[in-house]
């Protein structure tokens, strides 16, 4: 079985803080990590690995430092690794993130692709519907298990009421949620192969056949018109009243933040 | 065709197990809105099996014209089915702006349409407006809800996104309102990326763990006793959450162990935290001050829980608790369909 | 001397800290407690090629460095001292004098499946009259046949119990002193060989310390490590290198602590304000800090000489004494800082302090380490 994880570097957005003078972001000295769901998608190879033997490639998209996300996937178990990375690339939404991705993937075989359900910095969730697209592949996003079954696998697929199972032929892409699987640790023989003997593969532009016209900033339909914090968290307010007055300032502040 | 041939906004209408969405009511009262504003009519699309029943609820909540996609194959979602549909509707129709839920049917088809007609899409929106250009301005958090980005498509039609569930609001039911429904034809084309659903079924909520739960109610001393913890436990069935404790709470015997926040307890970041007669001890606030918002009631102005609160409330917990509930039982209720 | 990590050293240290964040440290309270021997915890190391760090692949090793192994030790004695002793005291002391002074047969057998952790290793020098001084030895092996016949017993044996390799101490000749201990490596099925009562501590309760009993116990001849007589050397050389992991275990206590103790300052609020404004405070945790930064650099001095293959007994000596000192002191601080709330067993610098007083003792006392330094100054 040959399987193709397609992983992105993110920072650790739990370790982002927020200057509380200014209001912006600190982004220094925040670690870079494997995306969460991206993670779990790689265990699931790794688990398919042990389980039936399977070949594992890691994909990433991204600047030259996410080779430390494909060394981390190495020293899990992966057995191939390849950076995307290219000034064409820059700047990408998710559909031209998607055509890129795609356009490398149809470089390699698989029998199955995965990637996370969405990435804790952009959190669009969108990548990896666009490049079952792109590929022409059946989709399964939201698993939470997944069995192999020869020919085929059969996958549970949660809503947020109820799960369904499906049957699902190779090839075929499917999106993994953190819970799917508790990701395994590196091994110390693996980082040390990560450092001394791995080969990190780096394909440009020029490795891949798509038109530039379709990536990178030029190839993005959508653009960020503007961003900003939602500000400093303000010193909490203390309220007092009669039971209803407080009652109905709590309501207010559950349905202020969406909460009901 | 030049992107001003696109006219109209289209919204996805999602049924699961023959039942509307709230959401899908939601984008149909925001839909409405932006049609309005563009000087356009609004289309619902809905496929499903048994669906004609939907259509007059969906023209009252502010739909111009339906269009009924009614096909056994589409009781259940899937994906490509159902992709197939929208990219039909989206052909035919020409909208300029193509609404979705962010639910797990909306971000599974919507990314796949966008791909197959080459088009953008913005991802979880919590807020629509459009522009004095006529584009449509789509703004949604990132980065773990650190910031927030306002998103336009300038020159590819239609302008997609999916919304957040609950941020946008119904329009008032208007009963008797009038639209066209259309029985839309489909022959959906087989191919590769059709899958079989074995099975489908709806899960309980079953999650114990303190750690999962998105909305905690805690209780400490101040809660008096184990059968004080009951209105606890109603507060956070209205919110889909579970109830958590304090040391002290859990040492007199009122909560079991796995129930406990704190430094020997768990550590706890769910979306909201109430804490309800909890004074805030150090070694509390230790295992749940990363909550993304507080809420502290508590009878005690000088409780240390105040400092780390977004909203405290000076009173008694089982004099304000019912009145919440009730409250909340109001709002949901006010939510519910009336079909 | 440089001391400049590389990407390999930060993934290294990035893959130590989360498992001991997330399979350590959760449970080293429970640990202390019930005096529970981590059995799991070994387990997960052992699938991690932890137990065998800084081996060569073809002896069942991780292939990782020297300073990576000793990181390891360091960062799980944040969390838990006892983990970091049960993996001390079987690499530095049991797979380390295979790896240094055995026969290519005896790394086959033990030292692979040592490195591969499928088999724990153990120590044994201490006698109730053999102490610091070592010379005492009353533990007999006596040549017969294929075999050496072992009589004695060892105490103080760290891992005992649970090790499945232990390296045991013999006299061989009495009159020839030191000269004549030699150095056996036992399986602890061998007949004649038991396990005797275990220690009741102050700190490190959850590793095993318990007596070792010989009663006639049969030891191949080819399980005699280097040669008769040799055992002496094999044992103050393998205990130069286990200090280097005694002083990176106290290095970790009191970075433990110091976190603890940082954590905690900014939180716990006094007089309406956090107890980190008070410059008591200040300058407690600048002094802290200080101590903890130079018993780092001295530790990993030791360790980087070791790696490189260059003479380090005093440097591991003084690294061991400074650590262990450092130790002592931050944990006390520590606690202080914490006040009643340090004195009690709801935070984790009570238990701290208590495992950090074993590294003044164990693997020669702060006493001996003062005069190995001084033995190579005054010669």
């Amino acid at each position: 079985m040959k399987i193709v994880v397609c992983i992105k570097q993110v920072p650790d957005t739990n370790e982002v803080k927020l200057d509380p003078k200014t209001g912006t972001l600190i982004r220094d000295g925040v670690p870079s990590i494997i995306n969460p769901d991206d993670k779990a998608g790689l265990e699931a190879a790794l688990r398919l690995k042990d389980e039936f033997g399977a070949h594992i490639t890691v994909i990433t998209m991204g600047p030259p430092q996410a080779k430390i996300a494909l060394q981390e996937a190495y020293a899990m178990g992966a057995d191939r690794v390849i950076l995307l990375t290219d000034r064409v690339f820059a700047g990408a939404d998710t559909l031209a993130t998607s055509t890129t991705i795609a356009s490398a993937l149809k470089k390699l075989e698989y029998d199955l692709v995965i990637t996370g359900r969405q990435a804790i910095d952009g959190d669009t969730a969108q990548v990896g519907p666009q490049i079952a697209e792109h590929l022409s592949l059946p989709q399964i996003s939201y698993v939470s298990k997944f069995d192999h079954k020869g020919d085929h696998a059969i996958v549970k697929r949660t809503f947020e009421d109820g799960f369904q199972t499906i049957k699902v032929k190779y090839p075929c892409l499917i999106t993994a949620l953190a819970e799917l699987n508790e990701a395994r640790y590196m091994s110390v023989a693996g980082v040390v192969d990560a450092n001394r003997s791995l080969e990190i593969e780096t394909w440009s532009f020029s490795d891949i056949d798509a038109a530039p016209e379709k990536m990178g900033l030029k190839g993005s339909p959508t653009k960020v018109k503007k961003s900003f914090t939602k500000g400093v968290k303000q010193a909490g307010k203390v309220i007092e009243g009669t039971p209803k007055e407080v009652a109905t300032a709590l309501v207010d502040k559950l349905q202020e933040k969406f909460i009901i | 065709m030049s992107i001003n041939d696109y006219k109209g906004v289209l919204v996805f209408v999602e049924q699961r197990f023959n039942e509307i969405q709230n959401v899908s009511l939601e984008l149909l009262g925001k839909g409405r809105k932006i049609a309005d504003e563009l000087g356009v009519g609004v289309t619902a699309v809905v496929p499903g099996s048994d669906i004609s029943k939907h259509a007059q609820l969906l023209i009252e909540y502010g739909a111009d014209k339906v269009m009924l996609y009614d096909n056994k194959a589409l009781e259940l979602y899937t994906t490509e089915p159902y992709t197939q549909v929208v990219v039909k509707a989206i052909n035919e129709e020409k909208p300029e702006v193509v609404l979705f839920g962010a639910t797990s049917i909306g971000r599974d088809l919507a990314p796949r349409v966008s791909a197959r007609l080459q088009t953008g899409l913005t991802a979880d929106c919590t807020s629509l407006d459009i522009s004095e250009d006529r584009l449509l301005m789509m703004t949604r958090p990132a980065f773990g809800g650190n910031i927030m980005a306002t998103i336009v498509s300038p020159e590819h039609r239609p302008q997609m996104s999916t919304v957040r569930p609950g941020v946008m609001t119904k329009m008032e039911r208007e009963p008797g309102r009038k639209g066209e429904v259309v029985n839309a034809k489909i022959a959906l084309e087989k191919n590769n990326q059709f899958v079989e659903v074995v099975s489908f079924e709806k899960e309980v909520g079953t999650k114990m763990d303190i750690q999962e739960a998105t909305v905690l109610v805690s209780g400490g001393r101040g809660i008096g006793s184990a059968d004080g913890f009951e209105i606890l436990d109603g507060l956070a069935k209205e919110l889909n959450g579970l109830v958590s404790a304090s040391r002290a709470a859990v040492d007199i015997g009122w909560m079991p162990h796995d129930r406990q926040v704190g430094q020997t307890g768990k550590t706890v970041r769910p979306n909201l935290y109430i804490a309800c007669g909890i004074s805030g001890a150090i070694q509390h606030v230790a295992g749940m001050e990363e909550s993304d918002l507080i809420i502290a009631i508590n009878k005690d102005k000088d409780a240390p829980i105040f400092e780390i609160a977004d909203l405290g409330i000076v009173g008694e917990v089982q004099k304000v608790l019912p009145i919440v509930i009730e409250e909340i039982k109001k709002i949901n209720a006010a939510k519910v369909i009336e079909n | 001397m440089q001391f400049i990590l590389s990407n390999e050293d930060l993934m290294m240290r990035d893959l130590f800290r989360k498992f001991t964040e997330n399979e350590v440290e959760p449970i080293a309270a429970e640990v202390d407690e019930n005096e529970e021997f981590p059995v799991e915890t070994v387990k997960k190391m052992t699938k991690l090629g932890m137990l065998g760090i800084p081996y060569p692949r073809e002896y069942g090793g991780a292939g990782g460095t020297y300073w990576q192994y000793i990181n390891f030790v360091e960062e799980l004695a944040c969390a838990c001292a006892t983990t970091s002793v049960v993996v001390s005291a079987h690499t530095s002391l049991c797979a380390s004098p295979i790896y240094e002074f055995g026969t290519e047969e005896q790394k086959k057998k033990y030292l692979i499946p040592l490195a591969k952790g499928e088999k724990l290793g153990a120590f044994g020098l201490t006698e109730p009259n053999a102490g610091t001084d070592a010379a005492g030895q009353q533990t007999t092996a006596v040549r017969d046949g294929d075999y050496y016949i072992l009589n004695g017993s060892k105490i103080f044996i760290t891992n005992a119990g649970y090790a499945d390799v232990y390296i045991v101490m013999a006299m061989t000749d009495r009159a020839k002193g030191l000269k004549g201990i030699s150095a056996f490596i036992v399986e602890k099925e061998f007949e004649g060989f038991s396990v005797g009562k275990k220690e009741k501590k102050m700190g490190i309760r959850g590793s095993s310390t318990c007596e070792l009993i010989f009663e006639d116990c049969k030891v191949p001849a080819e399980n005699l490590l280097g040669s008769e007589g040799k055992g002496f050397k094999i044992a103050m050389m393998t205990l130069d290198g286990g200090r280097i992991g005694i002083a990176a275990q106290a290095l970790g206590i009191a970075q433990g602590a110091y976190n603890e103790a940082v954590k905690y300052v900014k939180e716990r609020k006094q007089f309406g304000r956090s107890i980190a404004a008070f410059q008591n405070t200040q300058f407690q945790i600048a002094d802290m800090k200080t101590k903890i930064e130079a018993a780092r650099f001295m530790v990993y001095s030791a360790a980087y000489k070791k790696q490189l293959k260059q003479p380090y007994a005093q440097d591991a000596a003084m690294a061991k004494l400074m650590a262990a000192e450092v130790a002592m002191e931050v944990t006390t601080k520590a606690v202080q800082l914490f006040g009643g709330y340090g004195y009690t067993r709801e935070y984790p610098v009570e238990r701290m302090m208590r495992d950090a007083k074993i590294t003044e003792i164990y693997e020669g006392t702060s006493e001996v380490q003062r005069m190995v330094i001084s033995a190579s100054e005054l010669k």
